[in-house]
């Protein structure tokens, strides 16, 4: 889904600015280039917010790393990582930290796992996590259909570092099922954790039979935008290439020629956190933090969570049945269904209404044509009769009249 | 399944650069590549200078045909460009009150343009509601500016002025601006601007308030918003004025110079409108102006944010009851179509049994007429049969008398012809 909604996102865009106005050419300066800097100024003010969820079984370095990329002590003995707080079944739990930087203000919830991938028996282990972000996004749901609807907080859950365990080898079938069934709901970008028990060959044999069977189960990892600039899109298939990041962490300040660094001493050397050469660190802090922490948050916003949206909108509409035969609908929102549901209905009753005028119609035709019928044939009866005496009359009084002259000579002579 | 939320809210400490000071950055390059929109309406009488000033303000020749006063009504025209500066695409549109002020009744002159802005948040409302929608890319037709263009009577506002800011001002932000402000002197202008200041504020009409609340505007806000509102001059022609060329309006008496401060207030307009507030006059249609619309808009609808027990609903649970309720009402509307029906046949029948009553009635009144005509018809007939009857006894009785009378008489006169023959040898 996030690959064809991203490229279907752009084609929508240059189709929608093509359709539109008038190209103007300026004579002069007005001013509206000001515009990002007025955006600047409000986001600045706004402050910033991100969720960002680890998930991996214990042990795998997951506090150390969130320490190491956000330079503090998220996690620290007052406030323990996921593998100190492992209880009998998985918890998901969040905790809240406000930094700043150069003016900008960031509202930091970190999301973890305890108990993931610890048990004897891991199945389902990844349905609490499902929860959980689903929670999120119905909570953000019932916030935006509100009908008084204030400043939303937006606690969805923005990315999901997933540590992969060091062996070497390959995926193991929990990484594969948690990474399928959440890629549809979250950014998953899969980390191999503890990266310096690795010799560099041995990274790069297992990075590849990790991608490797990523594409064959289909599993959708973040993806990262194609720009239109040629120099970052150089920058995006350096990070592509070496996917999935290779990572160690590390708490600890170490003295490297002369260099204060954060590093793991070994007796055989220092294995530099932030040396390039060393591990993939740099990289994903540069791609989650520094470059891609508003796209992340984009998609989040584009694409995981329009598609929850419209699978719970609509379940609702039409009860869970027929989904698939009404999926062409779906541009609708639910009350334009009703409306139009409302207007076939009526006008079906319309057509209802109308038949059975015409056959009420009918039927009273029939009866008034019968009743004037029979009155008709009654009354020629009638007539018939009443003519026919008339005439019997009429002829008794010719027959009269017609002799009255005789008769009357008759006695005039007699007399 | 258990969530332990951490209510706490910690403010912790960096220890070194984590570069999360770059999201303004990031945000500004997301919303620079999709390019922004900006939406003006122009409501002010014909010939008031409306289409002069959106080129002055946008050094550019927006192609119009200038109206007549012979419009029947209000009508709305709405025209769009794609503008550029440095890397900032701007797709502006420019909405025109076509015949606003002409007609001699114009009681209605404020419903379209109040029905244009109410259809541009309904368009954007449908498009939310929607169960699959693309907000993201959708282009925004919102009405973000409104300016109104006062004539410069000099005096204050006109009656329709007032009606029509008030019937706008909770629908989108109304920047007032003084037209033609060159043919105001400079001693009339100030109590000019009085007044209408004054007379928005006793007439209750909300104009666009420019944001004090963010330092680095707040003091450029505060300054110009004494000025309100405020009085432009617009022009396209060119003059030349010591060594440049500006834009300006020549007269007899002097230059009229747009961009100068001292002349009119093109300037602050241009600062507060593009320059500084842009986007919060945008970010206000959005989260005032559209809101307040949707908010009455799905009340109209019945939807309602919590259940008579106050409790809140949930989405599913809304559109679960709205269903239900029009389900029934479909029902309903079914039985009583019903009903009325069958109510009618009933009265019908009613109806026809009755006639059929009357049909009889009159028939049996008829039949009993004839009977009557013909007992009184049979009556006469024998009558007359026996007036015949009596005719033909008495016609016999004096035939017999006749014959006998003439056979007597005949032998008379028999004898009295003998004789006078007798006589005559």
């Amino acid at each position: 889904m996030s690959v064809s909604a991203r490229s279907a996102a752009a084609e929508e865009r240059s189709v929608n600015s093509s359709t539109m106005g008038q190209q103007k050419n300026l004579e002069g300066y007005v001013g509206f280039a000001n515009l990002p800097n007025q955006v600047y100024r409000k986001s600045v003010k706004r402050g910033f917010e991100f969720t960002l969820m680890v998930v991996g079984e214990s042990g795998l370095g997951k506090s150390t790393l969130i320490n190491s990329l956000f330079l503090t002590d998220l996690y620290s003995p007052e406030y323990p990582g996921p593998s100190h707080r492992i209880k009998k079944t998985v918890q998901v739990e969040q905790s809240k930290v406000l930094i700043k930087e150069g003016g900008v203000q960031l509202l930091l919830t970190i999301v973890d796992t305890p108990g993931f991938g610890d048990a004897v028996d891991n199945s389902n282990c990844w349905q609490p996590v499902i929860d959980y972000i689903d929670s999120k996004f119905e909570d953000y749901l019932n916030a935006e259909s509100r009908v008084n609807r204030r400043q939303m907080p937006d606690n969805r859950v923005q990315c999901c570092l997933y540590f992969i365990a060091p062996s070497g080898h390959g995926l193991k079938p929990l990484d594969i099922e948690f990474m399928k069934r959440l890629h549809e709901k979250v950014n998953i970008i899969p980390l191999i954790a503890k990266a310096d028990t690795l010799t560099p060959e041995e990274c790069q044999q297992f990075k590849k039979q990790i991608m490797k069977e990523i594409q064959e189960h289909k599993i959708k990892i973040y993806e990262f935008p194609e720009t239109d600039d040629e120099e970052e899109n150089k920058l995006v298939k350096k990070i592509k290439d070496r996917l999935p990041l290779a990572v160690v962490g590390s708490n600890t300040i170490i003295e490297v020629n002369g260099k204060r660094v954060r590093g793991r001493q070994y007796p055989w050397g220092v294995a530099e956190v932030e040396n390039g050469e060393h591990c993939d660190f740099t990289i994903l802090r540069n791609m989650l933090i520094r470059t891609h922490m508003q796209d992340l948050k984009d998609v989040t916003n584009n694409v995981h969570y329009e598609n929850y949206r419209s699978r719970k909108l609509a379940a609702v509409t039409y009860n869970g049945v027929d989904n698939n035969k009404n999926k062409g609908q779906l541009t609708k929102s639910p009350l334009a269904q009703m409306e139009e549901e409302r207007r076939e209905h009526v006008a079906k009753m319309k057509k209802m209404e109308m038949e059975m005028e015409q056959v009420f119609e009918m039927k009273v035709k029939e009866k008034v044509q019968k009743l004037k019928d029979s009155e008709a044939e009654n009354l020629g009866k009638e007539q018939e009769e009443r003519e026919d005496l008339l005439n019997s009359l009429l002829t008794t009084s010719y027959v009269l009249v017609a002799n009255m002259p005789a008769w009357t000579s008759v006695f005039v002579g007699s007399v | 399944m258990l969530i332990i939320q951490n209510e706490e809210l910690r403010n912790l400490s960096l220890s070194g650069h984590v570069g999360f000071d770059s999201l303004p950055d990031q945000l500004v390059n997301k919303s620079t590549s999709q390019g922004f929109c900006f939406n003006i309406l122009c409501v002010g009488e014909t010939g008031i200078g409306k289409s002069t000033l959106m080129d002055t303000l946008f050094n550019t020749k927006f192609e119009s045909d200038p109206a007549t006063h012979n419009e029947p009504g209000v009508r709305l025209k709405a025209r769009s460009y794609e503008l550029q500066e440095s890397n900032v695409r701007l797709k502006l549109t420019i909405v025109d009150t076509v015949g606003f002020g002409d007609q001699i009744n114009k009681d209605d002159s404020y419903k379209p343009i109040v029905e244009y802005i109410d259809a541009q948040f309904e368009a954007y409302l449908q498009e939310e509601l929607k169960i699959k929608r693309s907000l993201f890319n959708y282009h925004d037709t919102r009405i973000h500016a409104c300016l109104y263009f006062i004539a410069p009577t000099g005096h204050s506002l006109k009656s329709l002025d007032l009606v029509t800011m008030k019937k706008l001002d909770s629908k989108v932000n109304i920047i007032p601006i003084i037209a033609k402000a060159d043919t105001i002197a400079k001693n009339e202008l100030h109590k000019f601007k009085s007044k209408i200041m004054s007379e928005l504020v006793s007439n209750g009409v909300q104009i666009y308030q420019f944001p004090t609340d963010e330092e680095t505007v707040a003091e450029i806000n505060a300054t110009m918003s004494v000025h309100l509102p405020f009085a432009v001059v617009g022009s396209t022609e060119e003059v030349k004025i010591g060594n440049k060329m500006a834009k300006a309006r020549q007269y007899p008496w002097g230059v009229v110079q747009v961009e100068n401060e001292n002349h009119c207030d093109f300037v602050k307009l241009r600062e507060m409108l593009i320059r500084v507030n842009m986007e919060d006059l945008r970010e206000q249609t959005h989260t005032r102006h559209y809101e307040l619309y949707r908010r009455c808009k799905l009340e109209e609808m019945g939807f309602k944010d919590t259940d008579p027990d106050s409790k809140p609903f949930s989405l599913q649970e809304t559109y679960e009851a709205k269903r239900n309720e029009f389900l029934g009402e479909l029902q309903k509307k079914e039985e009583e179509m019903r009903q009325m029906f069958v109510m009618r046949v009933k009265e019908k029948e009613a109806e026809l049994k009755e006639a059929e009553k009357e049909l009889h009635e009159k028939f049996d009144l008829l039949k009993r007429t004839h009977q009557e005509e013909k007992k009184k018809v049979e009556d006469k007939k024998k009558e007359l049969e026996e007036e015949v009857n009596n005719f033909q006894k008495k016609k016999a009785a004096a035939q017999l008398l006749q014959s006998q009378a003439q056979q007597s008489g005949a032998q008379q006169t028999k004898k009295d012809k003998d004789k006078k023959n007798a006589s005559f040898t």
